[in-house]
């Protein structure tokens, strides 16, 4: 962050230099000042048309449906009402769905944590023969789009007779080609010598992994987690094609058969917003305290 | 590439010494993710090849003997069989087109817009509104489109806004008509000429093809910028971190104003980060499905279909299943092949004799300043 700030000084203190006549100092700090002024403005602008949508969700789930329709932007709910929320909870499956989505997400999150590490130190570190192939064959993986799976990832978990339970939920998420790149990279950060310690002293590999390797990978595990939780908490498709009975219902899918009208007569807007509200609460958790991680973590992604 | 060599030249000694047992932990280690993916990922591909060529129904098992083989017929039905099938694959392929064509440079240049913005070191606040930009990006589809349902509603937040301005916003999502063919009718073009709507394509004519997203689609490509700029936003700061200050410095001293330099220095050094995100974009705006599972389900009047959809439905819904995985086939092609078009397109070649004019121009006076981009660049590499 603060790497960026010395350049861009010494740019404008050497172009002083360069030109220093009065009169043009002046008018460029005046025009500077103008600069400024829009610029903010505009970010403002633009930061609100980003922001104001929850902030009407969140009002809006609080009003009645009358006034939900009468007054679509307002930030007051006029009258101030709980009953979107007493019918989630004490009227709807919405519990069970959100039951669910954290079942799932808590075994997909450990499972991708751990088997993810796990290949990605031996990507690292480990020396075996096929390893380029293994290798090679993530990167293949990696570019297959997960909609075309669809169909293909019905068919196997039908097959495998684990369709519509929580193993054909849970299973075909517990790793991901993405994850164990991310965690390859940091292992391949960790000076060697470390382990050299280790093996000196007569750890196993699965040792020095558990004990020596994955304490020091703690910023990239949390990473993983949060990919992870990320992920599986807003996942929808797979979910669509692997479940059916109303048990086995996420969130996801329980708000998108919201939003299409079942549990609802007309458009029941609070109801739905309330929903979608809730069910977005875990996600702006986590975000708001891994915030700068999360930012760290797609930049770091392009670097490399 | 790199990490073969040095691992076939241990691999011989890795059956003594220190690193004993080393290959078989490595097998071991990467053996779930390789048993997940292969059961998961590798198999299902293969066997829903092997559905988009078979008649299967849904019941039983796609291998069972009752199940025939019938060759190119399910690719022949949603490519030239006249039917229904084609009607809908090709207003899929045609909604999805638009889709891509709009949403694709619009959230790069929002994109990479904020992030410029928001990279200024002096800028105050900075923390606050990569947040609040990027905060989109980490909602649920699910949650973004039921919100989305509610401002766009006839009623709703987007409507009374465009009312203040004194625009009679349309009920967005259950409006068919395609932008295209509402601008031209507004200058009094409410039919194609005979070449357009006598001919077709995928059983769509021509005349459809160039309707335009529907009203119903303009929002969901609205809610697409929404929630991807922010991520992005974040990849192009990144990249404008990366970039080192010395290069704007130099074409500062060569007079270059602010628009130059974005666009001769700035632009040129991001290009890497700029070939990522329009091929994340394209991947990701060819499969639209959630938007469209949650929100319309492909209306009004299948303007919102997307091939995505459409796969998904005709297995699941219509039980037409070798059809949904041929659709299914059909758009992973596209989007390889788009991805690859794409990396042709923007490949790295020597710098035209036009363009290095542009360079040699200004920097007549200083000349060592011509190379300096591209030296920049070498060396990056």
């Amino acid at each position: 962050m603060t790497a960026t700030a010395s350049p861009q000084t010494t740019v404008l203190a050497e172009q002083r230099l360069d030109r220093p006549t009065r009169p043009a100092k002046h008018r460029l700090s005046r025009r500077a000042l103008g600069w400024q002024i829009g610029l903010y403005a505009l970010l403002i602008v633009l930061a609100l048309i980003y922001i104001y949508p929850f902030l009407v969700q969140v009002a809006t789930s609080f009003k009645t449906d009358a006034a939900a329709a009468a007054d679509p932007i307002s930030l007051a709910p006029q009258p101030f009402t709980w009953a979107a929320y007493e019918r989630l909870f004490l009227n709807s499956d919405f519990p069970v769905w959100f039951g669910n989505s954290v079942v799932v997400t808590v075994f997909v999150t450990a499972g991708r944590v751990f088997f993810n590490s796990l290949a990605g130190y031996a990507l690292a570190r480990l020396q075996f023969r096929g390893r380029g192939i293994v290798f090679a064959g993530l990167i293949a993986v990696m570019a297959v789009p997960t909609v075309v799976l669809l169909i293909p990832k019905f068919l196997v978990i039908n097959q495998l007779g684990i369709y519509d339970s929580y193993a054909g939920m849970i299973l075909p998420l517990l790793v991901d080609a993405a994850g164990v790149f991310i965690m390859k990279n940091f292992f391949e950060s960790i000076p060697p010598s470390v382990e050299e310690q280790a093996r000196i002293d007569g750890a196993g590999t699965f040792r020095i992994f558990w004990s020596v390797v994955l304490p020091m990978a703690r910023p990239a595990l949390i990473t993983i987690v949060i990919l992870s939780f990320q992920g599986s908490w807003n996942e929808l498709s797979h979910f669509v094609i692997s479940t059916q009975s109303p048990e086995l219902t996420t969130l996801t899918k329980g708000v998108a058969s919201l939003a299409s009208g079942q549990l609802s007569q007309g458009s029941q807007f609070p109801l739905k917003l309330a929903a979608a509200a809730i069910m977005t609460i875990p996600v702006a958790v986590v975000f708001f305290i891994f915030q700068r991680r999360i930012m760290n973590a797609s930049e770091g992604a392009v670097k490399e | 590439m790199s990490a073969l060599s040095p691992a076939r030249r241990r691999a011989g000694s890795s059956s003594s010494g220190i690193r004993r047992g080393e290959a078989a932990a490595g097998w071991l280690f990467t053996a779930p993710v390789l048993i997940i993916l292969g059961v998961f990922l590798l198999v299902p591909v293969l066997m829903a090849l092997w559905v988009s060529f078979s008649d299967w129904t849904g019941r039983g098992s796609p291998f069972s003997s009752n199940v025939g083989f019938v060759g190119l017929d399910n690719y022949a039905a949603v490519t030239t069989g006249g039917g229904l099938a084609e009607r809908d694959f090709g207003t899929a392929l045609r909604n999805n087109a638009w889709y891509v064509l709009l949403v694709v440079p619009l959230q790069t240049a929002l994109s990479l817009f904020l992030a410029v913005l928001v990279n200024r070191a002096i800028l105050r606040g900075r923390g606050f509104f990569r947040t609040a930009f990027y905060f989109p990006s980490v909602t649920s589809s699910v949650a973004i489109t039921v919100l989305w349902l509610f401002l766009f509603s006839s009623s709703g937040a987007i409507n009374e806004v465009l009312s203040w301005l004194g625009v009679n916003g349309p009920n967005w999502f259950s409006d068919p008509s395609g932008v295209v063919h509402n601008l031209l009718g507004a200058v009094g073009v409410t039919s194609g000429p005979a070449f357009l709507t006598g001919n077709t394509l995928l059983g769509v004519s021509w005349w459809d093809w160039l309707a335009g997203p529907s009203v119903a689609m303009s929002a969901f490509i609205l809610m697409a910028v929404f929630t991807t700029s922010g991520t992005f936003m974040l990849l192009f700061i990144a990249g404008l971190q990366n970039i080192g200050g010395d290069v704007q410095e130099a074409a500062m001293m060569d007079g270059a104003n602010g628009w130059q330099r974005f666009w001769r220095v700035t632009l040129p050094q991001l290009k890497p980060v700029l070939f990522t995100v329009l091929t994340l974009g394209l991947i990701g705006t060819w499969q639209v499905f959630d938007q469209i599972y949650t929100g319309t389900q492909g209306g009004p009047g299948k303007t919102t279909l997307t091939p995505a959809y459409l796969s998904y439905s005709a297995a699941f819904l219509s039980q037409q299943w070798g059809q949904g995985a041929a659709i299914a086939f059909v758009l992973f092609v596209i989007i390889v092949a788009l991805t690859i078009l794409q990396r042709f397109v923007l490949r790295d070649r020597p710098v035209s004799r036009r363009r290095l004019r542009q360079y040699e121009v200004p920097a007549a006076a200083s000349g060592s300043g011509a190379d300096r981009p591209r030296a920049k660049k070498g060396a990056q590499r």
